[in-house]
């Protein structure tokens, strides 16, 4: 199988129908035993007591929105270089779920620092990244929805996504260089003693937990956007076959349908 | 009698119909209320970047900074109040329509500010955890911005209905409303900052703040009807 192979969009959903309930039972599986670690093998942290147990959550997610990033970024070289019809797909469907992904990390993250550092939002350097990084999400996400035809969406949004990810290094060492400039190393640090492994093994049992979820969830959106486009096209092929007096009636509730 | 009845009835009703029309248009796609929002946050987001991220000072600043971002995100979206029907000639059919002018702007307002002022006060509470904001301040912020964004919408109805012949009006009516709108700035932020300071007085500038929002009810729908009657030729 190639990658030329994935590009018929019913093999896709052929593989997506035989894979997905594995991946799935996987996640659950995996899941479960990462929790279970995580909230009853994993000791009490002797400074942040029960709440480092949110760490489990936050910085899994952390990794996958940036990984969520990634994945966006090299589909959209496949969408500008290959053309391949289902790189578009995947940029789109991955958006919503990367977004969320970095919506769960500061979540979380502002969850813990309420009681660790007694407030729920700091200008750090990470956080604020991370910030930056949601705000393109959802720049990305509402450019989607403002064309009509994703068809004519993806190369754009592909090349937003490209000067994106070449953005996001400097735009994470500008905010480094920011925030020391002003504010020495004051307001927690990142570098302490290296993970004990108690805590450690837990904390990748939940990343493969939430790398299961996200692929589970891509692959799903994917299949998804795929019926979603063919619906579109079928709708479009019926208004442009209906009779002139029928038309009107055609492109509205096309446009009903479309507008959400 | 029975007429005033029916006229009244008949009036509830198209004026219901128009807000659900607008409102529907101000939510779809490219319409608003996302984009607003999100925009609100990339300008709070981008103040500590230049002032720097000393908590302190941040909420010290705080509520200035969300209401420049609450003005400048009303801004945003103040051209397509009537230029999309313009384009699509709706906007004519409503000024021939022999309805009051005055009121169909006033609804037109009203639904605008429901699809794209009031997420900017649902989003404020969340963007004042970002400017270190306690929770006292973050609910005067709140109460000041309900209070004062549809100020901001009515007035920002007459810079729209004043440009909307123009080509690419958007950037001139900015510049026009940003004048009207700064009595509606330094009250919702003294009442603000007022709130969490034992010197300034909470009440006055609230009080204030109503009224320019009540006054701006009467003056900026008649301003911008007359305006709009005006754009025709």
């Amino acid at each position: 199988m190639t990658l030329y192979d994935l590009a018929n969009p019913t093999f896709f959903l052929k593989l997506v129908r035989r894979v997905l309930p594995w991946l799935i039972g996987a996640c659950v599986l995996v899941s479960a035993i990462g929790l279970y670690m995580a909230f009853f093998s994993a000791p009490e942290d002797y400074q942040q007591g029960n709440t480092v147990r949110i760490m489990f959550v936050h910085v899994p997610s952390a990794w996958l929105a940036l990984f969520c990033y990634g994945m966006m970024s090299v589909s959209s070289i496949g969408s500008l270089v290959w053309k391949h019809p289902l790189a578009d797909v995947s940029a789109k469907a991955a958006a919503p779920i990367g977004a969320t992904f970095t919506f769960l990390a500061l979540f979380t993250g502002a969850v813990w620092g309420k009681p660790m550092w007694g407030t729920w939002w700091v200008w750090d350097a990470r956080l604020t990244s991370m910030l930056v990084l949601f705000i393109m999400y959802l720049g990305i996400i509402a450019l989607w929805k403002t064309f009509d035809d994703p068809a004519k969406a993806a190369p754009k949004i592909a090349v937003l996504t490209l000067v994106g990810s070449l953005n996001l290094p400097i735009i994470k060492f500008s905010v480094d260089w920011w925030n020391t400039l002003h504010q020495p190393a004051s307001v927690f640090r990142t570098d302490g003693p290296s993970i004990a492994t108690s805590i450690l093994v837990p904390l990748l049992v939940m990343a493969l937990a939430f790398t299961l979820l996200f692929v589970a969830m891509h692959l799903s959106a994917m299949r998804n956007e795929i019926f979603r486009r063919r619906i579109r096209s079928m709708r479009v092929r019926v208004a442009a076959k209906a009779p002139a007096a029928a038309a009107g009636r055609v492109v509205g509730a096309a446009g009903v349908a479309g507008g959400n | 009698m029975t007429g005033s009845m029916t006229n009244t009835r008949d009036a509830a009703h198209w004026a219901r119909a128009l807000f659900i029309r607008e409102f529907r248009l101000g939510v779809r796609v490219g319409g608003g209320a996302l984009i607003g929002v999100l925009f609100f946050l990339a300008v709070v987001t981008v103040f500590p970047f230049g002032v720097g991220p000393d908590m302190k000072m941040l909420a010290r600043i705080g509520a200035a900074v969300l209401w420049i971002g609450a003005l400048l995100a009303t801004l945003l979206g103040l051209d397509r109040l009537f230029q999309a029907d313009r384009e699509d000639g709706s906007l004519d059919l409503l000024v021939m329509s022999g309805r009051s002018l005055e009121l169909v702007v006033l609804i037109k307002c009203a639904a605008h500010w429901c699809a794209t002022g009031l997420p900017l006060v649902l989003a404020a509470p969340v963007l004042s955890l970002f400017m270190n904001l306690e929770p006292v301040a973050m609910g005067a912020v709140t109460l000041t911005l309900l209070v004062g964004t549809p100020a901001l919408t009515l007035f920002g109805a007459v810079g729209a209905g004043v440009t909307v012949a123009l080509r690419r009006g958007g950037v001139l009516l900015s510049i026009l409303v940003i004048p009207l709108c700064i009595p509606v700035l330094i009250f919702g932020v003294s009442a603000s900052t007022a709130a969490v300071s034992d010197f300034a007085p909470f009440k006055a500038p609230l009080l204030f703040l109503c009224a320019i929002s009540v006054l701006a009810v009467v003056v900026g729908p008649v301003a911008a009807a007359a305006a709009l009657r005006n754009a025709g030729d």
